[in-house]
């Protein structure tokens, strides 16, 4: 069942929430096993929040817009009292002393919140593989990953364990995965949903957003989370529309290719399903046009320096001293001074993604360097950003593939690490300009493994967005 | 600008991480690999163009410098891996 008829039922009282939690719980609990999407299940809270419901029923009191909807929630966002780790060995005993906005949203809207998914470390990666506690399998295909690092949650939509999932991007991390395992997921323009309480990884690229099945409950979910939060220094005043209320196609709808979006070395049956949607548009009369996006190749570059800088600064806070591992009280290590505490602490306490990306930013800008390396991607980051803007005079919404290739195999990038950067190409642009991104299933390979498919738009337009993709949605039908 | 396993310890030591020998050659590798590919964007001429520090025009963003209370001290000590009389208990700071 999707969301919003699991909330018609639920305020109705056609169905028990409790039941509903049983089964989630139980089927989770089976099947999870193997996918390992979820790493904390929050089952004692989901229940009393199922009973806290049931009371609004009894009492006719006002019912949220997520009224019994179960959720996961990627790990790097804080739920009081709850443990909140971001995949990694530091936070593997740290309890959320306070909820994020999201959460506080999730809550007032009624939603009932199961688990916390799995991720890969501190969101730097695109497979879920450097996840402390274990990979999460692509539940379409077991031998296979998810994407990254939003993999849990991803993962999670994909089994049908919840119709609803929160995970963050920052280079790719919801759209990515949710193209890999067949499902739909939203990066929403940059501002719009408050991080307050998300785990900084990039805080100029970092982004929360939801995985559906659908985009009906997508809208639906970016209505309950998105808005301005003054706890948040870059959130964005202003009203939010009501997303829920698709329009109808636009008959002025241009819709923008970019060329540098079909390369050398993407898989041919990912390249002529994207085609085939663009060619099955253009019968139904949506006019098609060929932009360029020519800074496109740079983007990987300008994201692998601004990226890793600011993890630099936003993961320096992880010393041992107030939460999380600390080194030599559990374990056996030997610290000689304050400095060997630091240094043990964080050489134990982080994965091997995290500590190169670590290096690479603190290189960046070290003395010397970074005039070379940060303000230089800080410039070509303005021009990847003007191409959008020239590009939306002459299109509405950009049409892309989301990844050039279906799911690979776990450990196939691992050995090389700018391998796995690289596949990455087609949706990092979109964080360093800010704007929306969302990627929708549009069918499968010959191997069974789904296709995704990336539409983008000016900032803030999440409502012409959401309409296009229901109409792709409805209109052409994939079977998934 | 070639890196070198110099390089590569003291911005370990910046960073506050310990590599062992192997992991310094796999790290210089990593890391020669990447700041390689990153070259490219000598390729363009920037000298004109404005740095961008975020997507939006947001300036200064400030809040009224006013106290409220706050209860939440307790719970955040909680996670303190070493406590004592309500302080972070670190090893010795100053000789």
């Amino acid at each position: 069942m999707n969301a919003i008829e699991i909330r018609k039922q639920a305020v109705s009282g056609d169905i028990s929430l409790k039941d509903m939690l049983d089964k989630i719980y139980s089927d989770i609990k089976t099947r999870d096993r193997e996918i390992n999407a979820f790493i904390t299940l929050t089952e004692e809270s989901a229940y009393l929040q199922a009973a806290a419901l049931k009371k609004k029923i009894e009492n006719k009191e006002a019912k949220g817009k997520l009224f019994g909807v179960p959720v996961a929630v990627k790990d790097n966002m804080c739920l009081r009292g709850v443990r909140t780790t971001c995949g990694s060995k530091i936070l593997e005993n740290y309890i959320a002393p306070y909820d994020a906005a999201v959460i506080e949203k999730l809550k007032k809207e009624d939603a009932i919140i199961v688990g916390k998914t799995n991720m890969d470390e501190f969101a730097m990666g695109s497979s879920t593989e450097t996840s402390h506690f274990g990979i999460t399998r692509n539940p379409r295909d077991l031998s296979r990953i998810p994407g990254g690092s939003s993999g849990g949650s991803a993962a999670a939509i994909a089994a049908g364990f919840v119709p609803v999932a929160l995970g963050s991007d920052t280079g790719g991390s919801i759209r990515q995965p949710a193209s890999l395992c067949g499902v739909y997921g939203l990066k929403p323009t940059y501002g719009l949903v408050s991080r307050y309480g998300l785990i900084a990884f990039a805080s100029s690229l970092d982004q929360i957003g939801p995985f559906t099945s659908n985009t009906e409950d997508m809208a639906l979910v970016l209505e309950a989370i998105a808005g301005y939060d003054n706890r948040d220094s870059t959130s964005c005043p202003g009203s939010i529309p009501e997303y829920s209320k698709m329009s109808d196609l636009d008959p002025g709808l241009t819709v923008g290719i970019p060329k540098e979006y079909f390369i050398d070395g993407m898989d041919k049956e990912v390249e002529d399903r994207i085609r085939e949607v663009i060619e099955r548009l253009k019968s139904s009369g949506v006019k098609i046009k060929e932009i360029s996006l020519p800074h496109t190749k740079y983007a990987v570059s300008v994201y692998y320096i601004i990226a890793p800088s600011e993890a630099s600064a936003n993961l320096a806070r992880y010393d041992g001293v107030k939460y999380g591992f600390r080194a030599g009280i559990t374990d056996k290590t030997e610290t000689a001074d304050l400095l060997d505490v630091y240094k043990k602490t964080r050489t134990i306490g982080f994965g091997d993604e995290v500590k190169r990306r670590i290096m690479i930013g603190t290189y960046a800008l070290s003395a010397g360097y970074y005039d070379a390396y940060y303000r230089k991607a800080q410039k070509v980051r303005t021009l990847i950003k003007r191409d959008f803007d020239n590009a939306f005079r002459e299109c509405q919404i950009i049409l892309t593939p989301t990844t050039p290739e279906t799911a690979f195999r776990f450990g196939e990038k691992t050995g090389d690490p700018l391998k796995m950067y690289l596949s990455d190409v087609f949706t990092i642009s979109c964080n360093l300009a800010g704007i929306p991104g969302l990627s929708m299933p549009v069918g499968n390979d010959q191997k069974g493994l789904p296709v995704g498919m990336q539409l983008l738009a000016p900032h803030f337009k999440e409502q012409e967005l959401l309409s296009f993709a229901h109409y792709i949605e409805k209109t052409l039908d994939y079977e998934l | 600008m070639r890196i070198t396993a110099e390089d590569i310890l003291k911005i370990a030591s910046l960073a506050r991480l310990e590599l062992t020998p192997e992991e310094v050659e796999k790290m210089l590798k990593d890391m020669e690999s990447i700041l390689g590919y990153i070259g490219q964007l000598n390729e363009l001429n920037t000298e004109d163009i404005a740095p961008t520090a975020h997507s939006q025009e947001l300036k200064n963003v400030m809040r009224e410098d006013l106290v409220s209370p706050f209860s939440g001290r307790e719970e955040i000590m909680k996670n303190a891996p070493e406590e004592e009389d309500g302080y972070f208990r670190v090893k010795r700071v100053v000789d």
